[in-house]
């Protein structure tokens, strides 16, 4: 075992550049199994009744949530810190990876950042549906206009705007950076007309000169260390829109490096979710290898331990704070209506991770996939525990309710699902999923430690 | 570089610049548009004209809404486009009786205030009274005269009822005019002389809710069948055995008045009264006591005459101890304020009552706490007449009966025979208001002014009278019942010129103020009240202690362990009268806080016996479906119903809400009494959920409603709080400037210790502040959008809880957690202290909602009040978006669309308003020229509201009262909002 780790390498099957952009370009070009057919089909039926709910929801009004007097955020901000939280993955792959030279990174990071978009794309639809009048959203964006109104810059809800709007910019950019020199190679693969105009353009006239190259690297570069403190930054901000606030169980200092590893762990979770479904039906198999799986196992530990240790620090200030609607909230939490959602937020989140210690588990890929499946479920737990736990009991206890989804709530969820996997689906289909010339730089790379 | 030396010659500057002067003349229209289309003239002429063209059409195409307003041609001397008049008025439903200001806007009536002038009210209103406005705009009134239910003409309807009248019954068959209670002199007599005039007609007066086992009991111990008054005020001690004197008993907005003005602990000291209730059902007013004991309603007799006994003979038959009462140590107590106490009992049954009246004789409360000689005009209905009157119809001995504000049908126990009498009596007329289910099986209707549309007086006591005066003309073809009376009698009158020679007749040789009746009645009319003064002072008649032995005697000690039922009278819908009235159906029960619906109180253990959980549904004997709550404070084996629900024929609103519970009525002597014993209860397995305002009952031993004891008060009158005295009160707390107001500063103070919780701000609040109406469905998802709400805490005992409440609006906090989370700056402080929401720029994150720790703000979850700018999503399942009732909207307030949030404004409308006045009068505004409509409606004084900035207002003296204290002052939020803490009189 030991021995043959030592042989490993980064990717298998000692191949040649021309095998390795046949093997990526391949899902590309000839007609998508049935089971690609069935997954576009089931996710764009999601987001279509999706898109029915949220129309909706716009036409007659929030009321048609289960949001109340009391718990003003229900599914709604959590579905969208989730979304959030599971965009940071792709970024963090690509940026602080790269910054760090993990290699390994290649295979990955391609179908990571598209996550991400996606991932923020779809956390991006929920504050826009939950204002009471979506069609006015604009006013949240600082625009001169006549009426000499100005934005407030003391209101979370603001940061949040420009953060996540300059995340999505800058991974958007940064992922689409990174694929011009392979549109430019399947712009020269390709052979029906339409779609060498398109790849053309797409491609930006990429010749692979040195001069490119160069230029390439040094954009690459920048715009990593432009996304490095961003991918801190964007969950630290989330994590304001509750921080700032008074409300016990929001309340908190602990929340922006709580809500940035936990942003790491669910987007890892993600990921492995995603590319071991993609890596099986797209036969990437040596592209994406055990290693990785490991690798991104290794990150999940560490986030889900800080994720762990966050939890149980929030107990003990509670407990320590003497903060009788702070210790309130925190005994609610475990205890009160909720406490189902608590549990199984603490259980998928601290103790499922710990699994991984074993090394034949977290070398497992079935394991993995449905570890990382249980992650999801527990992050997006996490997020509901705080949003309605800490408001459905907050100071007055007569204004104290029950907060149940209803069902467009649960549908437009779904429909975001839908939404995420169709173009996650069509990123599959028509761009290629592993990059293909950093992939080559690393082709005879071999694991030695 | 332009100069310029003042605006005009600015303004002068600005216009040269786009058309010089010299020009102007000779633009023509389309150069004004391009400047080039002289030049060029074909080209630019064909694009203006396709512009042109097109936009017109686009624009015309378009159709919208063409709504008219047409300008008075010669405007009337009184009104002022804009501008409110107050007309004094009174309210009065046949129940419960208020002296009133209307407030008219425009020509039409849109607020009920309270009427200082009134020393019977004192100003004060309550819910009903309040709410009373959009009875006038009731799409559920009846609109015509119509026979069988068609519409005729009133010629055609006068015709009939003339010839009917004319036609004297030759078989001795009588008339009968049934009504409710008239306090009207006038109307009164206008009866008699009908009566006079058409022999064969007879006039009963029915209440729903029935006090004639008390006028029966006056007139069996002192030969007077009247109802006296009440001076809760003047009594040390009050001891209420059932009667719910704050919320609904004979003349709650009075008594509330007294009760509270003997109970402030500044004014009263040691002198506060003590308040020892004792009933079944927890009520409002027991809610309130000092102590409060819990027996069942069949033992209160037995209860009583021990109590007549120990105070006659100084020793009880048996045990001291009477359904856990000590009757030695409560009678101790009586004795020793001898002539300072008030004893009441909200029974009908006649013999209860001549126990109390024996028991208040031997305390001598008589001439002190209690007057014979300036008896009450309320509730003069007749229980006796009325089933003798079922019995004559049964037997054919009626041939003709007219209902005047009154519906037999639906509150009468025995309803059924009462109907199969109807059906043999010839001629049927009703004289109603609104539908219901006696007009609705009458041959003729016709239609009675509201009270809003009709002249009208009153004399709810012996020497106090008051005027009704109209706000508006009549809405729909309808007659004052007054001028139909008039007219069948052949006259033509007015009905305002009968009343005014009534008034010259009989009322103002009692004014010793002035010589001409002119002035006597322009006065009346402006105060709206008049008080006789100096009234003969009579000697109390001597008790008939006979009676009272012989009812001592017979009354053995209750054995009967059944469940017995208890019906009350709730503070919103009342007798039922108000059930098509959504901003009262809507209006929490002050104790359960279950709106839209009535239900069963069961005691937690009978809860447990039977395994019933709120929202299951039981039968009552086998009949009555009706879903229970699990109530604290409910005697154990005793359950409570309350009546008005169940209406058959109501508008949209009341129609088929809750269970009629009146059939359960029981009699005694004769009397309807409100009790029924030996019920037979049985779970059905059903549910059903109800609409709860607060789901969550305890204050988790948190700081939120504080009380103390009185000798702790008198000792030290702080609540010595740790959060108070660590800066927070000062502002110190924080690294922060306290924010500071130079001109006013706008606060409240809220008295919990008056504050009764009888709800009548919230309604008040929801008339001025144009507050929708979201229906059960929405309040079942706690989406209500009250601006104040009651917040009501139990503790201690469940079987008999400590209760404590306490009024939430916001509170104007000035370090406001809810303004710098708003990203758009939808919500911001003034300048003056009011946390003020900007609608137009709300986009509903609903962020402000979730970081206020006082949950106050109210989002509008959908389009309730037709303002949203799509359609098809309307959400008003009680119809208050139709135009008639839209007619009670304040036009000073802005109707909030779908999307936004709206909160508590500390009626910023009143504020401008009191403002400008005071600017048009060209002086300072003074404390009263503003006043909140909660602090305006509360009948008990609990709410100030003014500057806290002039150390002369009330607000300020009030804010130095070492009982304030802030609502979580511990969060550093700085609220404008003040309360100040329960004193308890812990005497016993």
């Amino acid at each position: 075992m030991q021995n043959n780790l030592h042989t490993e390498s980064l990717i298998k099957g000692e191949k040649q550049n021309q095998e390795i952009t046949e093997d990526i370009h391949k899902p590309m070009t000839g007609r998508p199994g049935k089971l690609w057919f069935m997954g576009i089909t089931l996710s764009s039926l999601a987001a279509l009744v999706g898109l029915i709910a949220m129309v909706l929801t716009i036409w007659q009004g929030i009321g048609l949530w289960g949001v109340n007097k009391t718990v003003g955020w229900g599914w709604s901000i959590t579905n969208f810190v989730w979304w959030v939280g599971i965009g940071h993955a792709g970024t963090f792959i690509s940026a602080i990876l790269l910054l760090f030279r993990q290699k390994w990174r290649t295979s990955i990071n391609r179908s990571a950042e598209a996550m991400t978009i996606f991932a923020v794309m779809c956390a991006g639809l929920f504050p826009l549906l939950h204002l009471g009048r979506a069609l006015l959203f604009f006013f949240i964006l600082p625009y001169p206009n006549t009426r000499d109104v100005w934005v407030n810059f003391n209101s979370p809800l603001v940061w949040d705007v420009f953060a996540i709007l300059a995340y999505l910019t800058v991974s958007l950019l940064f992922w689409y950076i990174g694929m011009i020199p392979d549109l430019g190679t399947i712009r020269d693969k390709v052979k029906s007309r339409i779609k060498k105009t398109i790849y053309g353009l797409l491609s930006f006239g990429w010749t692979g000169s040195a001069k490119h190259w160069q230029r390439h690297e040094v954009l690459s570069i920048m715009l990593a260390s432009l996304a490095t403190p961003l991918v801190l930054s964007v969950h630290s901000i989330v994590s304001f829109d509750f921080a700032t606030s008074v409300i016990p169980g929001w309340h908190t200092t602990i929340f922006p490096p709580y809500f940035v590893a936990g942003a790491i762990f669910s987007g890892f979770a993600m990921v492995q979710t995603l590319l071991i479904v993609t890596r099986k039906t797209l036969h990437l198999k040596d592209y994406i290898t055990i290693y990785h799986i490991e690798s991104m196992n290794k990150i999940i530990i560490l986030t889900g331990s800080i994720v762990g240790v966050a939890y149980l620090t929030e107990l003990f200030v509670a407990w320590y704070s003497t903060n009788e609607f702070e210790l309130f909230a925190f005994v609610n939490r475990a205890t009160g209506p909720y406490a189902a959602a608590y549990w199984t937020m603490m259980i998928c989140n601290v103790i499922s991770p710990q699994l991984f210690w074993f090394k034949k588990l977290r070398r497992n890929v079935i394991f993995t996939f449905i570890i990382s499946i249980v992650i999801n479920i527990g992050m997006w737990m996490e997020r509901f525990v705080i949003i309605v736990t800490s408001l459905h009991r907050d100071y007055l206890p007569s204004s104290w309710t029950i907060y149940n989804p209803t069902l467009i709530e649960v549908v437009i969820f779904i429909g975001t699902l839908g939404i995420f996997f169709t173009l996650f689906l069509l990123f599959v289909r028509f761009f290629p999923v592993v990059a293909i010339s950093e992939i080559k730089s690393v082709k005879n790379e071999k694991l030695d430690k | 570089m332009n100069f310029w030396k003042n605006i005009t010659e600015f303004n002068k500057q600005q216009i040269s610049k786009k058309y010089p002067e010299s020009d102007r003349q000779n633009i023509s229209l389309i150069e004004m548009l391009d400047k080039t289309a002289g030049k060029s003239s074909r080209r630019n002429f064909l694009k203006l004209f396709g512009y042109g063209i097109s936009s017109a059409l686009l624009t015309a195409a378009c159709e919208r809404p063409v709504k008219k307003a047409i300008p008075y041609l010669i405007e009337p001397e009184e009104v002022t486009p804009g501008k409110a008049n107050y007309y004094a008025s009174s309210f009065f439903d046949g129940n419960q009786y208020c002296s009133i200001l209307l407030k008219v806007r425009d020509g039409r009536p849109i607020k009920v205030e309270g009427n200082d002038l009134s020393p019977i009210t004192r100003g004060g209103t309550n819910s009903i009274a309040q709410a009373s406005v959009l009875g006038l705009y009731d799409n559920a009134r009846y609109q015509f005269p119509m026979r069988n239910k068609k519409q005729v003409s009133w010629q055609a309807i006068d015709k009939d009822i003339t010839n009917i009248l004319k036609k004297s019954s030759s078989s001795g068959k009588r008339k009968v005019i049934l009504s409710s209670t008239i306090i009207s002199p006038s109307t009164k007599k206008l009866i008699s002389e009908f009566t006079q005039r058409f022999s064969d007609v007879e006039h009963i007066m029915y209440d729903d809710v029935s006090f004639s086992g008390m006028r029966e009991a006056n007139r069996l111990c002192f030969d007077r069948s009247v109802i006296p008054d009440y001076r809760f005020d003047k009594a040390g001690i009050i001891v209420s055995f059932g009667a719910d004197f704050l919320g609904t008993w004979l003349s709650p907005v009075e008594f509330t008045k007294q009760y509270t003005s003997g109970r402030v602990p500044e004014n009263v000291g040691e002198n506060m009264s003590f308040h020892l209730q004792i009933e079944s059902a927890l009520s409002l007013t027991g809610s309130n006591a000092d102590k409060r004991m819990v027996i069942k309603p069949s033992e209160e007799k037995y209860l009583l005459s021990q109590f007549y006994k120990y105070l006659t003979q100084r020793k009880t038959d048996s045990s001291e101890e009477v359904a856990g009462v000590n009757i030695p140590k409560v009678a101790e107590l009586l004795l020793k304020n001898q002539g300072n106490s008030l004893i009441v009992s909200g029974s009908n049954d006649p013999e209860i009552q001549c126990l109390i009246n024996g028991i208040n004789y031997e305390l001598g409360n008589y001439g002190n706490t209690i007057n014979l000689d300036n008896p009450v005009y309320l509730k003069q209905g007749d229980d006796k007449a009325v089933s003798g009157l079922v019995e004559r119809m049964n037997n054919g001995e009626i041939d003709t009966i007219m209902f005047y504000d009154t519906n037999p049908v639906y509150s009468l126990p025995n309803s059924d025979e009462f109907k199969t009498g109807l059906k043999k009596v010839k001629n049927r007329i009703a004289l109603s208001t609104e539908v219901n289910e006696t007009a609705d099986l009458c041959e003729y209707v016709c239609p009675d002014h509201h009270m809003m549309e009709s002249w009208n007086d009153y004399q709810p006591k012996e020497n106090h009278y008051s005027l009704g005066q109209p706000g508006i003309n009549n809405i729909f073809n309808t007659r004052q019942a007054q001028v139909s009376l008039l007219k069948w009698m052949g006259r033509n009158t007015d009905f305002m010129e009968y009343i005014k020679a009534y008034w010259r007749d009989n009322l103002f040789e009692k004014d010793d103020r002035f010589i001409d009746f002119r002035r006597f009645w322009n006065k009346s009319l402006q105060d709206g009240v008049f008080n006789v003064k100096n009234p003969g002072n009579k000697n109390t008649p001597a008790l008939d202690r006979s009676v009272v032995g012989t009812i001592v005697d017979g009354t053995a000690k209750p054995g009967q362990n059944g469940i017995e039922l208890h019906i009350y009278e709730n503070v919103a819908v009342s007798t039922g009268k108000y059930a098509n009235n959504p901003w009262l159906q809507e209006l929490p029960d002050p104790i359960s806080k279950v709106c839209w619906d009535n239900c069963a109180s069961v005691s937690p253990s009978l809860a447990e016996e039977y395994q019933l959980d709120t929202g299951d549904v039981i039968t009552i004997n086998d009949g009555l479906e009706i879903p229970v709550q699990v109530q604290p404070g409910q005697e154990k084996r005793t359950i409570s119903v309350p009546v008005g629900y169940g209406r058959t024929k109501s508008g949209k609103v009341g129609q088929g809400l809750g269970v009629n519970i009146y059939p359960l009525l029981d009699y005694s002597g004769g009397h309807r009494i409100h009790v029924r014993n030996n019920i037979e209860i049985k779970k059905t397995g059903k549910k059903y959920e109800l609409a709860d305002t607060q789901l969550h009952n305890s204050m988790e031993e948190r700081d939120i409603v504080r009380s103390m004891n009185l000798e702790e008060f008198l000792e030290l009158p702080v609540n010595d709080k740790e959060a108070h005295q660590d800066g927070h009160h000062s502002g110190e707390g924080s690294l922060y400037e306290k924010p500071e107001f130079k001109g006013h500063h706008w606060g409240m103070v809220v008295d919990l210790n008056s504050c009764i919780g009888c709800n009548a701000c919230t309604i008040a609040c929801n008339i001025e502040n144009n507050i929708p109406v979201v229906g059960r469905e929405e309040v079942k998802q706690a989406h209500e959008m009250h601006w104040i709400r009651i917040d009501r805490y139990y503790s201690g005992d469940r079987d008999n809880p400590e209760v404590l409440r306490q009024p939430v609006m916001c509170q104007h906090c000035d370090n406001a957690p809810c303004e710098n989370v708003c990203p758009v700056q939808a919500t911001t402080h003034s300048s003056e202290g009011i946390n003020q929401m900007a609608y137009n720029r709300c986009i509903g994150t609903r962020y402000c909602n979730n970081n206020c720790p006082y949950k106050v703000r109210r989002f509008n979850w959908h389009d309730y009040t037709k303002a949203d700018a799509m359609g098809g999503n309307l959400k008003d399942p009680a119809n208050t978006t139709l135009d008639l009732p839209r007619m009670a909207l304040n036009p000073d307030v802005t109707v909030r669309a779908k999307g936004v949030i709206e909160k508590c404004t500390f009626c910023v409308q009143r504020i401008q308003g009191g403002k400008m006045k005071a600017k048009s009068e060209g002086r300072s505004l003074q404390d009263d020229d503003i006043k909140t409509a909660c602090q305006q409606a509360c009948p008990a004084d609990a709410i100030v509201f003014g500057d806290m900035n002039d150390p002369e207002s009330k607000v300020s003296k009030k804010l130095k009262n070492k009982r304030n204290y802030h609502l979580l002052e511990h969060l550093h939020t700085l609220p404008s909002v003040t309360y100040m803490n329960e004193v308890n009189n812990k005497l016993v």
